[in-house]
């Protein structure tokens, strides 16, 4: 049987890994300080001294990049471990045990999941305050819904497994037997859910912060940036240009992975 | 050994309940193999599953004694129960293609009840799986040790699925129609197995079939079962040259045979 290549895949952890680099090099080396202001080049365009030109107070749009990409990774990364750790604990206890508890639960999930995400971390800003932490345990909270649902169908599945079945048998108890005997039979639908959950985060906080109630100035952060960029669209276009498209290679790279993820998983099933 | 008295289970479902077992008791001593035979939903697997307290659930409703050397078995909360499963009672079931994890390397699984029984070391445990593997004639178990369920054929899993149940030296296997989804040689295999691990360990078998001519090779007695009550039982010679019993005679002509002619 001939293996199709997996194009999703390979672009996806290619667009991504570059993209990480890229951060992960930002976080020691960046051509100016991304506060730095240089009064004498405002709106410069692009340039060899400026990668990428310069914004409305003269800071270099390249360094800022770097530096407002890896603020918003790092949020989304804290906000998908929230949400994954809190969801598949919540998504294995309900689904292993079932019952009442499952019953609340996932009642109170589908409250959450009922609002629009948005609008629920506007509540959760207005009640908490503006700043990153509050931002990543906005949107955690928000993230907590999907993960559950996905690992408590996975448990319902596995748990009527014969292998469950005869670890129960033996008398392994039930904490081992959801973490040793059936969370690993959860990892392949769980990592590609995990890639989308990153997309969906980096977009999230883009968009809080594009709406000014995410990551504060002077930090730098892709949704500020672009929000910022807005008012020179035509006097700097680069300005919008590369904080936009960034985003979009960001959140591209995370789609293709997941899909790619899921293909995979999907095709050795 | 093990000693069933008036055992009923019923589920409950919506507003009732549906009882599947009707007051059933049978005995199995030390070193015996009974072999349970019924049709389809006649009680047999879900006695199997309430012997080994795997039927401790909100939904089912148990009355009677299941007694394991004088200990009731449904009268235990959970964490007594768990000291007999894997110590003193195994179970091997139909499908060796779902009852092993995939994900778990194959002398993991075999040793899954020393580590939850015992205090010995890794190495120790590794010892214990591979003589275990070997009584159940796996061809390399070192190699084995280390493979995954997919790398193995069906015949091959079911052996794995035994060396995991006899590897803490159980008093009783519980084998529900452990040869169903075997071809017929590798079906006469892993019966000759079983025979050989009664005999040579010493463990009684309750073994659960459909099918009245492996039963005939194995049991030394034979309970048969329909709609939730025993038919009759007896010794295996007794019950296939004189049985009582019109159900029993009727599973027994389904017994293929070369003298007959098919109409």
């Amino acid at each position: 049987m001939k293996k199709q290549k997996n194009y999703n895949l390979i672009i996806g952890a290619a667009i991504t890994g570059i993209m990480i680099l890229l951060i992960a090099m930002g976080m020691f080396y960046t051509p100016y300080e991304p506060n730095e202001i240089d009064a004498a080049a405002k709106l410069a365009p692009p340039s060899l001294s400026h990668f990428l030109g310069t914004d409305n107070m003269g800071r270099d749009i390249f360094s800022r990049i770097l530096d407002g990409a890896g603020t918003t990774l790092f949020i989304a990364v804290c906000v998908v471990a929230v949400g994954a750790v809190l969801g598949v604990i919540m998504g294995a206890l309900t689904g292993y045990y079932g019952g009442l508890l499952d019953e609340i639960l996932m009642r109170v999930n589908d409250i959450i999941a009922a609002f629009p995400s948005v609008l629920l971390a506007l509540v959760f800003i207005a009640i908490l305050g503006s700043g990153k932490m509050n931002v990543i345990i906005a949107l955690g909270i928000l993230f907590i819904p999907g993960f559950a649902r996905l690992t408590r169908g996975e448990f319902v599945r596995c748990k009527s497994q014969e292998y469950v079945k005869s670890a129960k048998l033996m008398g392994a108890s039930g904490s081992r037997i959801m973490l040793v005997h059936i969370l690993p039979n959860t990892f392949p639908v769980l990592f590609s859910s995990i890639a989308i959950g990153f997309n969906n985060a980096v977009l999230a906080e883009a968009s809080m912060s594009y709406l000014g109630i995410g990551v504060q100035p002077p930090d730098a952060s892709l949704g500020r940036m672009l929000s910022e960029s807005q008012s020179y669209i035509f006097s700097a276009p680069w300005y919008a240009l590369s904080t936009g498209i960034t985003i979009a290679l960001l959140i591209l790279g995370f789609i293709l992975l997941g899909e790619g993820l899921k293909k995979r998983s999907g095709g050795n099933a | 050994m093990l000693k069933i008295e008036d055992l009923c289970i019923a589920f409950k479902n919506g507003s009732g309940s549906a009882q599947v077992v009707h007051g059933i008791s049978m005995e199995i001593n030390d070193g015996e193999i009974v072999g349970i035979v019924g049709e389809s939903g006649s009680g047999k697997t879900v006695t199997a599953l309430a012997a080994s307290g795997l039927l401790k659930r909100g939904d089912v409703t148990t009355s009677g004694k299941i007694l394991l050397d004088d200990v009731d078995l449904l009268e235990c909360n959970r964490e007594k129960l768990r000291k007999y499963q894997g110590n003193d009672i195994g179970i091997i079931f139909q499908e060796p293609m779902t009852s092993l994890n995939p994900l778990m390397r194959i002398g993991r699984q075999v040793e899954e009840s020393l580590k939850l029984h015992t205090k010995l070391s890794k190495s120790e445990r590794k010892e214990r799986a591979i003589s275990a593997m070997r009584s159940a004639e796996l061809a390399q178990p070192e190699i084995l040790y280390n493979k995954y369920p997919h790398q193995l054929s069906g015949g091959m899993r079911q052996r794995v699925m035994i060396a995991a149940a006899i590897i803490s030296n159980p008093k009783l296997l519980i084998a529900d129609e452990p040869t169903t989804a075997l071809d017929v040689t590798i079906q006469a295999q892993i019966l000759e197995l079983l025979k050989k691990i009664n005999q040579e360990l010493g463990v009684s078998i309750m073994f659960i079939s459909h099918d009245l001519s492996v039963i005939r090779r194995l049991c030394d007695r034979v309970v048969v079962m329909k709609k939730g009550r025993i038919v009759e039982s007896g010794g295996t010679l007794e019950i296939f040259l004189n049985p009582r019993e019109d159900y029993t005679k009727k599973l027994i002509a389904c017994i293929p045979s070369r003298k007959k002619k098919r109409s």
